[in-house]
């Protein structure tokens, strides 16, 4: 039974990689490809739990394959299977199986039918992954993958302003989301002294036994996950992207951001669950956010006239009210409660199109004119203010905007990184830095402690400068595989550090750095307006650049496709308990890699076209 | 002199601005119309290139989809060398073969409009409208709703600036950021030119400013202003104004600026080195533009030319004095020539006329229960009667998934976790076993086929809100007169005549009215041939006629029927009154509509690629009338797609030609019409109704994205009026692409049978109706009675056209190239 649990994840990426393979024209093939896929999904999974419950229903976990093994550390893919796996599967592999029927027509005949699929198994992948996930480095593989299909396909109609505007705001949203589940790794690295699996923490002694001995830390990791969780839920602060989520075809957005996307910050308190149990100061922090949330959200839902951000923001408002549940340790009412808000939403966005015909005939037969009202002026003052408050979104937009407004002052006041500066100091001193670390008997103590700390952060500096470059693309593109270097550079100077260790961690950098700066060249010698000012668009009539760069950056930001991404966990590992400064540049770097990266490239290749010879669409659409 | 005169007439730019705006009513009042409305005045090469200059539109196909199409021989050699020959002289044929066909051109398009407010982010660094759009949709959406949100706007009934007003000066949360642009609204006499004298400083570019400012959203502005226009065209009435839109945007802006820069900023006027080009001024036409229209013109010229001939190798049926089995009446739309074709076919005794689906009787309709009217008839007319619906039995269903209940907190949880589960076991059922649900916007629904109208009114003070309840007799037989000598159906009457109005059925589709009836102004027919009906058979209306000269046979009954057109299902009303021997021939008539229903949802599906052709004709029905009830299917038919065509005249006069759905047919008999008074009356709505039809699915095809809705997948509902794209979007007129996406863009050709002096006199006898041949939005073609001859409106005059010569196949049978054939068939003849 152990080893069957792999399947389930080798499936969706089997039917992923053949639908990348597929012909582009080829409509009837692709979509029965996905449809085969999950359908042969959903009923060996059925069959699985009929099989699982005869068997006494065992919690299982299997230890898959070991990627990298050194003395003290192991890094491994673990699958684990459970009631909570079994529910969240049942509904998402039922949904995806309904939605890729439906999708099969709904989008026949539109332009990027393939990519469409494509993302979407893209997505099951990294859902089924996360589900199934059986220690956070396993989860955070398909945590990463949700977060990518989730831009591509926010950003479907990629030759439009507004999704690939929105698209890049919830991807930065899931990426700062995803700094907590970084930080929540380190510190459990250090709490457990090894890559603990979700199995272990069902053993409550070696838990507490932890927790007790590191009060701060164990409040750290469950306050780290929450944050993750929070991003993910759209709970506030972050809600406001779940409206802006809705950008790609009905169907996708009801899948995803209205019902399996959007739960799965539920899925990973419940995972978590052990860690935080018996810390009352978190649980009430996470029926405070609730119960915040839902109030906030359902006084939101009520003003809204668009009919998918209101269903957006009924859905999150629900979502804080399984939050409560959750900090009551109600699972099973959490459990029912996403299903059931899972295949309401879904639903409703599916046949949220109905609406005009349906309300319209209900106003025409029902209609009663509004009377005027007159109230005392003291409820008029608070119901308007609420209002008001409500159509502004309590600010939450804005409150996101502001949020990343030191980052990008910051790094536009970096001025003195440019392309010539960049060549005469910031090579030499990287140059400097290795010559020290050769050296580094000789370095006084007081020196060689703050020196990881220095080089990282000079290393933040690069990846600053690279989100808010705006002409140079070559520039961002090569302070982004710097920053990577100086980070590596500054682990070096921790002790126990191996330098094979580093050389795996850059392997997967220098190689998709060189495949994408090749792009770049390539596309400036073919197209005079390259830059990073405003979106190119160049997707258009380079496709395939786009697909090959898109790859690059994802090998740049750590994606599960190079060694990098285990030199990435490793390069925690190594970062020592009292390192907290050390800690928080390295997490923030490779933070806002990520983002970096998905905006050269959203800006190079996405967007309206920068030529006007064919048709496009207004800025405002 | 007047020195005082203002440069910025606020009242003349507000006309003008909303003379270029989009049209658009509300959705529930969808309405064809032509796009380029603003152009009209202006010859079409001259119209449309002016339009894309200033705004940006992409107003033909591209140079390189004209070239695959003569490739691909859709555009004729034959037709390119004639159109050239024509405009450049022989001399230049083969320079000008060689720049149509060859040569290389710089195609980049640059708009005018936004010059002047793109300094914004030029010299100021601030991306004005990302923070302004957000905000003004919003506003406005919350204020226009009808019926999408739990809490409505708080104050509504005092116009949009004053409800506006009262919140922010009540609320302790103000809509502003700063304080100048909060004081400046609060003051309640607010004028458009103090707004822009801060924001724009010259007088001379408020204008152009203004425009840049509307025309960022040209969508919201355009609703906006249909609604100033139309109040009534939302059901929760809600006033409001361009001038407040623009007052709102303008004072927005200011405060953006202000909370970027403080009060201190210079207008933008300051910033600007040079003038920016005049949004109105002159253009000169290029050699692309000509090319592009030589390429339009060998386009439609390629197709018209098949017609003609095809009408002209049509050999004269052999007169049959035989007494007709029945008379059917049908709309004159595009969709409904096919099903005429296959009743002719399955009953060769049959007569079909077309007509305006709103058979000449014009009224409000009130369903029982209703609280509203809707109007039955043209968009233009105001019609003086009321119709009221009594006796009804059917029940509306309900549907808990659209209710507001399970958006709010407490309910939301219980219904999330009780009818959540519901939800799945629906939405497993909508995807395998689709079945018509209240969600479905069904045509049969408008009127309960058992319900008693009010059609006859015996007291004239029978009214209701100044309308008057029912038609008197004198009314009534003035109507059917107009209607039977319109179509020349005034002798030789069967003893059943049809009168089939048309609907259609479909669900997830919120351009559901675009499907209906263009004449009933977007809705169904049913009540309309109900109402012909009843008018015609009564005996006193008979009376009048026979003393008109109309002699109905007292055996003759009149039927009234609906036709689903996305299902292809028809329903007779008031069968009951029918009597014996007519029943008896009813029962057999009706076994023709059906075995004609199944012929045309065969040819229906042959462009529908989930359909496999090759089946029997009823199980291609039963698919058809499946996919208008599956949620995931955004084409329930592709309505007025691939329309080029209107024939004004006999039916003999393209009998026997197939012309594949592309025609508008509207019956006419010259003969009972020598002076063309008749003819006045049927040409008339010809141009908005044909005309405009045919020129929204033109600008939606050849520019989709920004004369169409784009693809209507990712459409999300903005308060039961408008789609946008996602949550932030500008609404989106115009026709979505899965209705554009296999339309030929070409314009229509009006083909007349009349003497050409008689039509010229037509035409020129009303100045609108004028305007459309004159400036050649619609082409026209006479055909002379007698001789057959062709003659093409030309610059203001008849002359003789022959079309170039070429053999029309003859088949015998249509079945097997629509089983085999994707995209438009050429002309056959079939008989």
């Amino acid at each position: 039974m152990h080893t069957l649990i792999q399947f389930f994840v080798i499936l969706p990426l089997i039917g992923f990689l053949i639908s990348v393979l597929l012909p582009r024209k080829k409509e009837n093939l692709i979509s029965k490809l996905s449809i085969y896929t999950v359908g042969i999904h959903l009923i060996s999974f059925i069959g699985f739990i009929g099989y699982w419950l005869f068997h006494n229903h065992p919690t299982i976990d299997f230890k898959n394959i070991i990627l990298f093994e050194s003395k003290g550390y192991e890094f491994f893919i673990d699958f684990y299977f459970d009631k909570i796996t079994l529910v969240y599967m049942l509904v998402g592999s039922f949904l995806t199986f309904l939605v890729t029927i439906y999708c099969s027509y709904y989008l026949h005949r539109e332009h990027g039918y393939k990519r469409f699929f494509n993302t979407i198994m893209f997505f099951y992948l990294g859902y089924n992954i996360t589900v199934f996930s059986g220690n956070l480095e396993t989860l955070f593989v398909g945590w990463e993958i949700l977060g990518i299909s989730s831009f591509l396909l926010i950003a479907f109609y990629r030759d439009r302003y507004l999704p690939v505007k929105n698209a890049f705001k919830v991807f930065s949203i899931y990426r700062l989301g995803d700094v907590g589940l970084i930080l929540a790794m380190w510190a459990c690295h250090h709490l457990f002294h090894e890559n603990i699996t979700f199995f272990q923490l069902q053993n409550d002694l070696l838990v507490s036994h932890h927790l007790e001995n590191h009060s701060f830390i164990g409040f750290f990791v469950a306050f780290m996950i929450l944050i993750t969780a929070a991003a993910k839920s759209a709970q506030l602060p972050f809600s406001s992207w779940l409206p802006r989520a809705m950008e790609g075809p009905t169907p996708s957005s009801a899948i995803f951001y209205g019902s399996l996307s959007v739960h799965l910050g539920v899925f990973l308190m419940l995972r978590t669950y052990e860690l935080w149990e018996h810390q009352t100061s978190v649980r009430i922090l996470i029926g405070l956010l609730g119960l915040t949330t839902s109030i906030v959200a359902s006084g939101i839902a009520r003003v809204q006239s668009s009919i998918k951000a209101q269903i957006a923001y009924s859905s999150i408002s629900q979502i804080g009210l399984i939050f409560i549940e959750l900090s009551l340790g109600f699972h099973i009412l959490a459990l029912v409660h996403f299903a059931g808000n899972a295949f309401l939403r879904t639903y409703q966005l599916l046949v949220s199109p109905s609406t005009v015909s349906y309300l319209i005939r209900e106003q025409f037969y029902n209609f009663v004119p509004r009377p005027t009202s007159i109230e005392d002026s003291f409820s008029k003052k608070i119901k308007y203010t609420f209002y008001i408050l409500s159509l502004r979104e309590f600010n939450l937009d804005t409150l996101v905007y502001w949020m990343w407004r030191p980052l990008k002052i910051m790094g536009r006041s970096l001025k003195f990184i440019n392309s010539k500066n960049f060549l005469y100091y910031f090579v030499p001193a990287y140059v400097v830095g290795i010559i020290l670390l050769i050296n580094e008997q000789y370095i006084p103590t007081q020196v060689h402690e703050l020196l990881p700390t220095i080089f990282a952060f000079i290393g933040f500096l690069m990846v600053l400068k690279s989100y808010t470059e705006r002409k140079n693309v070559q520039l961002a593109w090569i302070l982004i595989i710097m920053n990577h270097f100086w980070i590596a550079l500054a682990i070096s100077f921790n002790e126990h550090y191996i330098y094979t260790q580093s050389l795996l961690y850059l392997s997967g950098i220098v190689i998709m750095g060189m495949v994408g700066l090749l792009t770049i060249r390539k596309l400036k010698s073919l197209e005079d307006h390259v830059d990073l000012n405003t979106f190119n668009g160049h997707s258009y009539e380079h496709p395939k650049f786009a697909f090959i760069f898109l790859l690059a950056c994802l090998g740049l930001t750590g994606f599960p496709i190079t060694p990098t991404f285990i030199g990435e966990d490793i390069i925690f590992t190594h970062i020592h308990e009292n390192q907290v400064a050390l800690a928080f540049f390295t997490a923030s770097s490779l933070i806002i890699d990520g983002i970096a990266s998905i905006r050269i490239y959203a800006r190079v290749f996405l967007g309206p076209h920068v030529k006007t010879y064919h048709e496009s669409a207004f800025k405002s659409s | 002199m007047h020195t005082h005169q203002h440069i910025f007439n606020e009242h003349e730019v507000l006309h003008e601005l909303k003379h270029f705006l989009p049209a658009q009513a509300p959705l529930k009042d969808f309405i064809h119309h032509n796009t380029l409305h603003a152009f009209q005045h202006l010859k079409w090469d001259n119209a449309i290139r002016q339009a894309e200059v200033m705004f940006g539109y992409k107003v033909s196909l591209s140079l390189e989809e004209y070239r695959g199409l003569y490739q691909s021989k859709r555009i004729k050699p034959e037709n390119l060398k004639r159109i050239i020959s024509e405009r450049k002289g022989d001399k230049h044929l083969s320079e000008w073969l060689d720049k149509t066909i060859n040569k290389v051109y710089e195609l980049s398009l640059q708009a005018r409009i936004g010059n002047l407010r793109s300094h914004w982010k030029s010299q100021y660094h601030i991306n004005l409208d990302s923070v302004t759009h957000p905000k003004i949709f919003r506003i406005l959406c919350s204020y226009l709703d009808q019926g999408i949100s739990i809490w409505k706007f708080p104050v509504h009934e005092k116009g949009f600036l004053t409800s506006i007003r009262e919140i922010e000066k009540t609320s302790t949360i103000s809509l502003f950021n700063s304080e100048r642009a909060r004081k400046l609204f609060i003051n309640n006499r607010l004028e458009i030119d103090e707004l822009l004298a801060i924001l724009v400083g010259d007088e001379n570019l408020y204008k152009q400013y203004i425009f840049d400012q509307q025309f960022a959203h040209q969508g919201w502005s355009g609703m906006v202003s249909s609604i100033e226009d139309q109040p009534q065209s939302l059901l929760d009435p809600k006033k409001i104004s361009i001038k407040e839109l623009i007052i709102l945007e303008c004072l927005l802006e200011i405060d953006t600026l202000d909370n970027k820069f403080g009060e201190n900023w210079a207008p933008l006027s300051h910033k600007l080195s040079e003038k920016p080009i005049d949004l109105f001024a002159s253009i000169q036409s290029t050699e692309l533009n000509e090319v592009l229209s030589i390429w339009q013109s060998a386009f439609e010229w390629s197709y018209y030319d098949g017609v003609l001939n095809g009408i002209k190798q049509l050999k004269a049926l052999p007169k049959n004095n035989l007494p007709k089995s029945f008379q059917a009446m049908f709309c004159m739309d595009d969709r409904e020539g096919s099903i005429r074709r296959y009743i002719e076919k399955n009953d060769p005794y049959s007569e079909t006329f077309g007509t305006p689906g709103f058979f000449g009787v014009e009224f409000y309709f009130k369903p029982e229960h209703g609280k509203f009217y809707s109007k039955l008839c043209p968009a233009p007319v105001t019609p003086k009667y009321l119709i009221k619906e009594i006796d009804t039995t059917s029940i509306r269903k309900k549907d808990a998934h659209f209710t507001n209940q399970s958006h709010s907190l407490v309910r939301g949880w219980l219904i999330s976790q009780t009818l959540g589960f519901w939800s799945a076991i629906k939405l497993f059922f909508n995807i395998f076993r689709p079945t018509m649900s209240p969600a479905t916007a069904h045509s049969f629904n408008q009127m309960d086929k058992f319900s008693k109208l009010t059609i006859e009114n015996t007291n004239p003070n029978d009214r209701e809100n100044d309308l008057q309840i029912g038609f008197t007799i004198e009314e009534m037989a003035n109507r059917v007169e107009a209607q039977l000598k319109s179509i020349g159906l005034v002798k030789n009457f069967a003893s059943l005549i049809y009168v089939v109005g048309h609907g259609s059925s479909s669900v997830n589709n919120p351009h559901y009215a675009g499907y209906d009836c263009g004449a009933c102004s977007g809705r169904p027919g049913s009540v309309n041939s109900r109402v012909l009906c009843y008018m015609a058979n009564k005996n006193e209306v008979r009376k009048l006629l026979t003393q008109r000269g109309i002699d109905i046979p007292h055996t003759t009954q009149f039927v009234g029927a609906l036709h689903d057109t996305s299902r292809d299902d028809i329903d007779f009303f008031d069968e009951s009154s029918l009597t014996e021997l007519n029943l008896k021939n009813h029962q057999k008539n009706k076994l023709v509509f059906e075995k004609a229903l199944d012929s045309n949802a065969k040819e229906r599906s042959r462009r529908l690629v989930s359909i496999d052709t090759s089946l029997s004709d009823k199980k291609i029905h039963e698919k058809i009338r499946t996919r208008t009830v599956s949620i995931f299917e955004p084409r329930p038919e592709l309505n007025h797609a691939t329309n080029a065509l209107c024939i004004v005249g006999g039916r003999d006069l393209t009998k026997g030609l197939f012309l594949d759905r592309r025609s508008f047919m509207n019956s006419y008999d010259y003969r009972i019409d020598p002076d063309g008074k008749i003819l006045t009356n049927v040409m008339k709505p010809l141009g908005p109704v044909a005309g405009g039809i045919n020129l929204e699915y033109y600008f939606s095809r050849v520019d989709n994205h920004k004369l169409g809705a784009g693809t209507k997948l990712p459409h999300n509902v903005m308060g039961l009026f408008g789609v946008a794209n996602g949550i932030d979007g500008d609404l989106r007129p115009g026709l979505p692409s899965q209705m554009i996406e296999v339309h030929d863009p070409v314009r229509l050709l009006i083909i007349v049978e009349h003497f050409p002096e008689v039509v010229l006199n037509v035409i020129k006898s009303v100045d609108a109706m004028y305007e459309w041949f004159i400036n050649e939005w619609i082409n026209l073609v006479a055909v002379n009675p007698e001789t057959h001859e062709f003659y093409l409106f030309k610059q203001g005059s008849f002359v003789p056209y022959n079309p170039i010569e070429q053999t029309i196949e003859h088949i015998s049978d249509i079945k097997p190239i629509v089983e085999k054939t994707l995209d438009n068939i050429p002309v056959y003849l079939t008989n």
